[in-house]
């Protein structure tokens, strides 16, 4: 009877190790290493290294001088054994990269907080309040999701005229949310979903409003819900183009993508090392903020698609 | 002790009737109401009236800077006259199908890759996603410089293999502009369908491969009978998207090509762009962008349907 409780040890270690080697090979072990090359890591390698080569390419130009950059024969264009600071320097000191990149990131955390707080409130209702019609109310918005912005930048430059908004970052941070809300409220319906409804009745029962449920009970839990919406519409803003190339016309008022394209192509033969400064400069804050919350950013994307 | 007996029936008797203002802020219809009113004011504001109002600028011949009349529908017979207007359907047309079909096949195969067990798992599926997370315009123009008519470094590196003896003017052709376009699309595109279509991967029981492994099955019967009919919603809506926005596209074109050489590679998009915004015609611009409405219904409509069909086939659970 005493070694029976060690038995049972004994036996649970053996399932559990047997369903962890089973968990970890699949049924992979049928097949053969040579196999597996060629059907696996040569296509894997191949693919994932064309997807990367522009970012490589877009470095080493940002770094490479200027005579290395369009002599070809002399140089290895592949490599560069002096590489220079001097696009980065020019792109930082002589230009209004800084402006630039401080008015996409205005832009971009303005117009994703106004379509957080929207979209919390929005889903919160759709989910947990089931007013009449919500369905129909979610559906829309899920229509509203799939409206894309080259159909609507013509009316909506008039319409930022008439406001007087046009030439302002304010534009922006207005007109952004029409692309976020429809897709945080849907990954913020799916997260809700998932709040067990019992611990809201609790707190009915305790005398709490819908207020206080919302902000004490439901954010809490779902932060790793906002985490993702946050990131993934941070990340949107600060790739659209669009409205920004429509609504913003002077240089200084410029978001990084758009004065990029108009400001830095003009004639001169050795734009191009500035040029990839400037969109590596301009990439890097999102694929730093990309790679602390790689986990986030893929559930946003996926979930806001299971849905 | 008679006033503290009587206390509780005089509180009692002051529970009133609910007034309208109660109502407003604990009825649950009314209550709805107030969480819904910012997101509603912005999609109201900004996205149906503009939508409402770009399809009434199309009757219009308004100007930049000049409020339009009603012109009827001259705007939309002169673009039926209009040569461009139509190459720049062709060319949409040809873009979407190329550039999605292929997307579509690449990703699957990308994500049946990345279903695999393999050393670094996780930090190949983070490197793949990368393209999709840096904005479009600035990836746009690394493909700018690596399709260069001088120095780019494909005809560099086709040369030193002595594959061609010129450089290849990859944007400068129209032939070449189309396909560089759609690459750069593709090459944006791969990695959301990969990442969406692994997740799906994910979902489906290790066990049905066991079976059917038992039973005998191929690898092509595997993926054929097991993995594409579980696959088959999560495929119709990643498709949609991925049609959706490479038929709306802007960005990617402006950035590489703005639509040339001879307008080879405009698209809707951009082409409204550049009737409305560069040359001020906003009603014609408008025209031209109303008359992606039609497509983009199809292609929802197409991608709807064929989910629906297939939730009942497999019964509502499997979602």
């Amino acid at each position: 009877m005493t070694d029976l409780p060690a038995q049972k040890a004994d036996l649970k270690s053996i399932l559990s190790t047997s369903a962890r080697v089973d968990n970890s090979e699949g049924m992979s072990y049928l097949q053969s290493v040579p196999r597996r090359i060629v059907t696996l890591y040569i296509p894997l390698s191949i693919i994932v290294i064309i997807l990367l080569f522009p970012f490589y390419w877009m470095g080493l130009t940002a770094i490479k001088p200027d005579d290395q950059l369009l002599d070809l024969d002399r140089y290895n264009p592949f490599w560069t054994w002096n590489p220079t600071l001097k696009h980065i320097h020019k792109l930082l000191f002589e230009s209004y990269y800084p402006h630039w990149l401080w008015n996409t990131m205005y832009v971009a955390v303005g117009a994703t907080v106004l379509s957080i707080i929207a979209s919390v409130l929005a889903a919160y209702a759709i989910v947990r309040l089931r007013y009449k019609g919500a369905n129909v109310v979610g559906g829309l918005i899920f229509l509203a999701y799939l409206v894309p912005p080259s159909i609507l930048f013509i009316p909506l430059a008039t319409v930022v005229f008439q406001y007087g908004l046009f030439d302002s970052p304010l534009a922006l941070i207005l007109t952004y949310p029409t692309i976020l809300i429809p897709f945080s409220t849907w990954l913020l319906m799916g997260y809700f979903k998932t709040i067990p409804f019992e611990l809201e009745e609790c707190a009915l029962i305790d005398g709490a409003s819908r207020w206080q449920i919302l902000i004490k009970i439901v954010l809490p839990l779902a932060i790793p819900g906002l985490i993702s919406a946050f990131i993934f519409c941070f990340t949107l803003c600060w790739n659209e183009f669009i409205y920004a190339l429509t609504f913003l016309q002077s240089t200084p008022n410029k978001t990084v993508p758009v004065a990029i394209v108009n400001e830095f192509v003009d004639g001169d033969i050795y734009r191009w090392g500035s040029l990839m400064a400037g969109a590596l400069c301009g990439s890097l804050p999102l694929v730093i903020l990309y790679a602390f919350f790689v986990e986030h950013y893929v559930s946003a994307m996926t979930g806001a698609v299971k849905e | 002790m008679a006033d503290i007996a009587l206390a509780p029936r005089r509180a009692k008797t002051e529970i009133r009737e609910a007034t309208a203002w109660d109502q407003l802020r604990h009825n649950k219809n009314w209550l709805g109401f107030w969480f819904m009113l910012p997101a509603m004011a912005f999609l109201i504001f900004f996205l149906a009236y503009p939508l409402g109002l770009g399809i009434w600028l199309s009757f219009t011949d308004a100007r930049i800077g000049r409020v339009g009349h009603y012109i009827g529908t001259e705007n939309y017979e002169w673009l039926w006259d209009d040569s461009i207007f139509w190459l720049s359907v062709f060319n949409t047309l040809i873009y979407t199908f190329i550039a999605s079909a292929i997307k579509f096949a690449v990703g699957l195969y990308l994500a049946l890759l990345l279903n695999e067990r393999m050393p670094f798992k996780a930090l190949l599926r983070a490197a793949v996603l990368i393209p999709f997370i840096v904005p479009t315009v600035l990836s746009a123009l690394a493909f700018w410089w690596i399709f260069d008519s001088q120095f780019s470094i494909i005809s560099w590196s086709l040369k030193q293999l002595g594959l061609i003896t010129q450089n290849i003017n990859f944007l400068g052709d129209s032939t070449w502009a189309r396909i560089c376009v759609i690459f750069a699309n593709i090459w944006r595109g791969v990695p959301f369908v990969a990442i969406t279509l692994l997740a799906g991967l994910q979902t489906v029981q290790p066990s049905l491969y066991e079976a059917a492994t038992l039973d005998g099955a191929s690898r092509w019967q595997m993926f054929r009978f097991i993995t594409y009919p579980l696959l088959t919603p999560i495929i119709a809506v990643v498709m949609t998207f991925s049609v959706l926005f490479t038929f709306t596209d802007f960005q990617l074109i402006w950035a590489m090509t703005r639509g040339g050489p001879v307008n080879a590679t405009h698209l809707m998009a951009t082409l409204s762009y550049q009737r409305a915004i560069i040359a001020g015609q906003l009603g014609e611009g408008a025209a031209i962008s109303s008359a992606m409405i039609p497509f983009l219904l199809a292609a929802i409509m197409v991608s709807w349907f064929g989910l629906q069909r297939r939730k009942w086939q497999q019964g509502e659970s499997n979602d």
